[in-house]
């Protein structure tokens, strides 16, 4: 039987890490010698099958197991990445149109000295920052705000970092209202307008359009346990076989890993995280995302404004997979 | 079939089939538009044997590998005689060119996979490079699930198209039946130049069970209609059947100057 939820499947960690802290914590208040001995003997005890059990899990992840983490409500989020990589991040709010959305974050921020625009989905780790968040489920003024900010990079010449974590647009009556659909497509259609180097990093869940409209990208590169699917794999099953809870076996099926997206060509590099994923260590995980974005904007920063609008369309043009061409046409019989 | 009796799928009335084919599959007692297949709403559309299919060499795989995906697809096939859920080509409208892709509910109910994606690009490319003014008619429930996120490209690589249009000046007109949702409305439909839809289609992102499952609660009646999309601004005009092609061909002439040159 799948876990259902990531701590359910970190349970054996999470387990040996209250063992740990909790014999730390009497190591430290105990005067007696002996029992401070024994007591720092379990904790490294416990350490050890903490670390063997980080290893034995996360040295095969499924489809699935994929899924459960890159929901993890530890896992950094885009402000978390905002502070490590970059400085003097400004947050700028407002589509000027409607309201305002804190399901997406954005403004200018600096690269090691260099101007760039940031932009990407913002979760919440308890309920009221939840709420705030909106579970990362960006409305229609989310996205008309995104685009108010790329317009503003194109403008200034400044490369557009989009960093990508929604489980889906919000579906609510008020979005369907004020034109969600047309504000993902919108989103979408500005990106390929864009004469600005532009990087979309899938740091969590790459949820379906919600996600795609931040990820039209000159470069898309995919955290090693972020996912991206054409629909949540509970929808997957609910629809294929009327059972939600076969949604591990969906996730297989919708070859939704970012080592699926490599193979199938449409992500240029999968980065690597710190054993045990990046929640585990949000400074190391930053770290090869920060390398990342400046590689790629040195190789981007050859190419003119047309060309790197050329480069992202042949980029998308090329997606798709055919099966054998097919020679006779029905009108020919 | 002249004689037979037929039932509306909207008010549940008895309707001859013969006066049924004759109002273009409208009901006459409640005006539902019943879905046409693609052939049919080429044959209604445009001027008379003036369509010429391209792309038919296009057929999908199955790179994932998803379960029963090849046995749905050879059923599609036989079932609608198309290789895939969009017939796509070049046609008149009183004779002016036009390039055009036609979306098929039958066929998987409408999904954009790789090929659907390859065709509807390929139409709008057609109307850039040819100047010629590009006609889709949508009707899918979104992006096709089993070819994952393949499908989920297809969305970005067709609004990429949708922009091609826009630098050159060549009109693009999309014309939503029921039903437009998800994936497909989600990308090129909702960017076209000239939005039209036929009356009380469905047309939303999310599936009535996905916004269930989503906790979305006090739903309008119209919610996800035509109706709904128009009165909040998002959809251009709501078009009866029997008044589409005149309102085409009318768009066609006027919004199409820059065509032909």
């Amino acid at each position: 039987m799948a876990a259902k939820s990531w701590k359910e499947w970190e349970r054996p960690i999470i387990d040996a890490t209250e063992a740990i802290n909790k014999f730390k914590e009497a190591a430290a208040k105990t005067s007696d010698p002996a029992e401070r001995a024994r007591l720092l003997e379990k904790v490294a005890r416990d350490e050890a099958r903490r670390d063997q059990a980080i290893e034995l899990l996360y040295s095969r992840l499924g489809p699935w197991e994929k899924v459960l983490v890159s929901r993890a409500e530890k896992r950094p989020y885009t402000l978390d990445y905002i502070q490590t990589i970059f400085t003097e991040f400004v947050e700028l709010d407002g589509d000027r149109r409607f309201g305002a959305d804190h399901a997406i974050v954005g403004g200018p921020a600096s690269l090691d000295g260099r101007g760039v625009m940031v932009i990407g989905h913002q979760k919440g780790r308890n309920i009221q920052e939840r709420q705030y968040r909106n579970f990362g489920m960006a409305k229609p003024e989310g996205y008309r705000k995104a685009m108010r900010l790329m317009d503003m990079a194109d403008r200034f010449g400044m490369p557009v970092i989009c960093f990508v974590d929604t489980p889906a647009a919000d579906p609510g009556v008020e979005s369907e209202a004020r034109g969600i659909s047309e504000a993902l497509a919108a989103s979408m259609l500005k990106m390929f307008e864009l004469r600005v180097p532009t990087i979309a990093v899938v740091v969590g869940e790459g949820g379906s359009g919600g996600a795609l409209a931040l990820a039209v990208a000159n470069v898309v590169l995919m955290q090693e346990h972020a996912i991206y699917s054409v629909i949540p794999p509970e929808g997957c099953a609910a629809i294929l076989w009327r059972k939600p809870e076969m949604a591990p076996q969906a996730a297989a099926a919708l070859k939704l890993t970012a080592q699926s997206a490599f193979e199938l060509q449409l992500i240029d590099e999968i980065l690597p995280e710190p054993k045990g994923g990046a929640h585990r260590d949000p400074i190391e995980a930053a770290g090869h995302i920060k390398l990342a974005i400046h590689r790629y904007l040195e190789s981007l920063s050859s190419l003119s404004g047309d060309e790197v609008k050329q480069h992202r369309y042949d980029k998308f043009r090329k997606m798709g997979s055919m099966g054998e061409p097919f020679a006779l046409s029905i009108e020919e019989d | 079939m002249s004689g037979s009796f037929l039932q509306c799928a909207g008010c549940k009335k008895i309707l001859f089939a013969s006066e049924f084919e004759q109002n273009l599959r409208v009901c006459h007692h409640c005006g539902h538009h019943h879905r046409l297949s693609a052939r049919e709403r080429i044959e209604m559309i445009f001027d008379a044997d003036s369509f010429t299919e391209s792309d038919t060499d296009l057929r999908s795989g199955n790179p994932l590998e998803f379960p029963d995906y090849q046995e749905k697809r050879l059923a599609a096939e036989a079932k609608t005689g198309s290789f895939d859920s969009i017939v796509s080509g070049y046609a008149t409208l009183d004779t002016h060119p036009v390039a055009t892709a036609v979306s098929d509910f039958a066929f998987m109910g409408g999904s954009m996979g790789s090929v659907a994606g390859e065709k509807i690009t390929r139409t709008l490319e057609r109307a850039a490079d040819e100047k010629i003014p590009a006609i889709v008619f949508t009707t899918s429930g979104g992006a096709r699930m089993q070819e994952g996120m393949l499908s989920l490209m297809q969305m970005a690589k067709t609004t990429a198209a949708v922009q091609r249009c826009n630098e050159v000046g060549v009109p693009y007109i999309c014309v939503f039946t029921d039903p437009t949702m998800a994936g497909v409305l989600a990308s090129y439909a909702s960017v076209a130049d000239v939005i039209i839809a036929e009356p009380k289609a469905l047309i939303g992102l999310a599936g009535a069970r996905v916004s269930k499952q989503a906790g979305v609660s006090r739903i309008p009646d119209d919610f996800q209609t035509t109706e709904f999309v128009f009165n909040h601004g998002l959809l251009d005009r709501i078009v009866h059947r029997r008044d589409l092609k005149n309102t085409l061909t009318s768009l066609v002439k006027m919004l199409g100057g820059k065509c032909g040159r």
